[in-house]
């Protein structure tokens, strides 16, 4: 790690150490795995407290919707893997064109969660609204996981969408290259995290009822 | 490691990667689909496992990363499998 060339040294201002600024991302991923592994625990705990009530509220998601976007995630992680494959390959613009896919796939994936929350909101099915509060206590459980862990998780979508833009911007500008593409990695990582929690959210969620 | 030295990863093994992870979902679907009982949680989660760490090796690179690095995250995930397991018998036991 300490092998870092000095060429790039001089000729760039700042200095990267590629190694220690990925581990740095990595131990940001471990709090985000805690952040939403504490979600997993409460939904386990809650199924297998109300297995009967769990069961009913899961029927009424829509499984189509989310095993597209599960396609749709599992689709970008590759892209933007092989964005990162293209700018080491000094592919500028294919590196380019995979980034913008892979933006154009999250934006897919905001469309099919508006028409998703969409409908539960205009069956009044949302977080403290009156149908939900007259529920059986452990489908408001189900519901409110629901909200709060498909939520936070689109949070993360949109905000690896703006990452993903600043670093497409940034390999478009040139300060992305084949010699220094830490920030695209981190941003990649960052990316399959978003798809890492999503494989676990779709079948707790959407498929097992 | 500098980047210079860092592993490429082909096109084609990232779109080999991606089929795996397409058939262990519609494996998981279908599983789930034909109502298995009491295995299917357990079925669901152990495809989404290996679906994790498919991800984890290949898109993420763990494969080609340096020893601490691979630890690490072996390290957190068996902690937070224990933290998993301490939390049911506290559940189950109390």
């Amino acid at each position: 790690m300490s092998t870092t060339d000095h060429n790039a040294h001089s000729e760039h201002s700042e200095y990267i150490d590629s190694d220690t600024g990925k581990m740095g991302m990595w131990l940001f991923l471990f709090t985000e795995l805690f952040l939403f592994g504490g979600l997993f625990i409460v939904y386990a705990v809650m199924r297998s407290k109300y297995g009967e009530d769990f069961h009913h509220a899961a029927l009424e998601l829509n499984a189509f919707i989310g095993a597209t976007n599960t396609v749709v995630l599992l689709v970008s992680s590759m892209t933007v893997a092989m964005s990162l494959t293209a700018i080491q390959k000094k592919q500028k613009n294919l590196a380019i064109g995979l980034i913008f896919f892979t933006i154009l796939l999250a934006g897919v994936f905001l469309v099919n969660k508006y028409f998703e929350y969409g409908h539960k909101f205009a069956l009044n099915l949302y977080p403290g609204s009156d149908v939900m509060r007259n529920l059986p206590h452990g489908e408001i459980m189900f519901f409110g996981l629901y909200f709060l862990m498909t939520g936070l998780h689109l949070f993360h979508v949109v905000v690896g969408g703006i990452l993903l833009t600043i670093i497409m911007l940034k390999i478009k500008s040139g300060r992305i290259n084949e010699e220094h593409f830490l920030l695209h990695e981190n941003g990649a990582l960052y990316w399959h995290l978003v798809d890492l929690i999503w494989i676990f959210l779709f079948p707790l969620l959407y498929l097992i009822t | 490691m500098s980047n210079n030295e860092s592993h490429i990863t082909s096109y084609a093994l990232n779109f080999k990667v991606l089929l795996v992870l397409l058939i262990l979902t519609t494996i998981t679907i279908l599983v789930i689909k034909a109502h298995l009982g009491a295995f299917t949680v357990a079925v669901a989660l152990t495809l989404a496992s290996i679906k994790c760490a498919i991800v984890l090796t290949y898109f993420m690179h763990l494969k080609f990363e340096s020893l601490i690095l691979r630890l690490m995250v072996g390290g957190v995930f068996l902690l937070f499998a224990i933290i998993i397991v301490i939390t049911f018998i506290d559940y189950y036991f109390r």
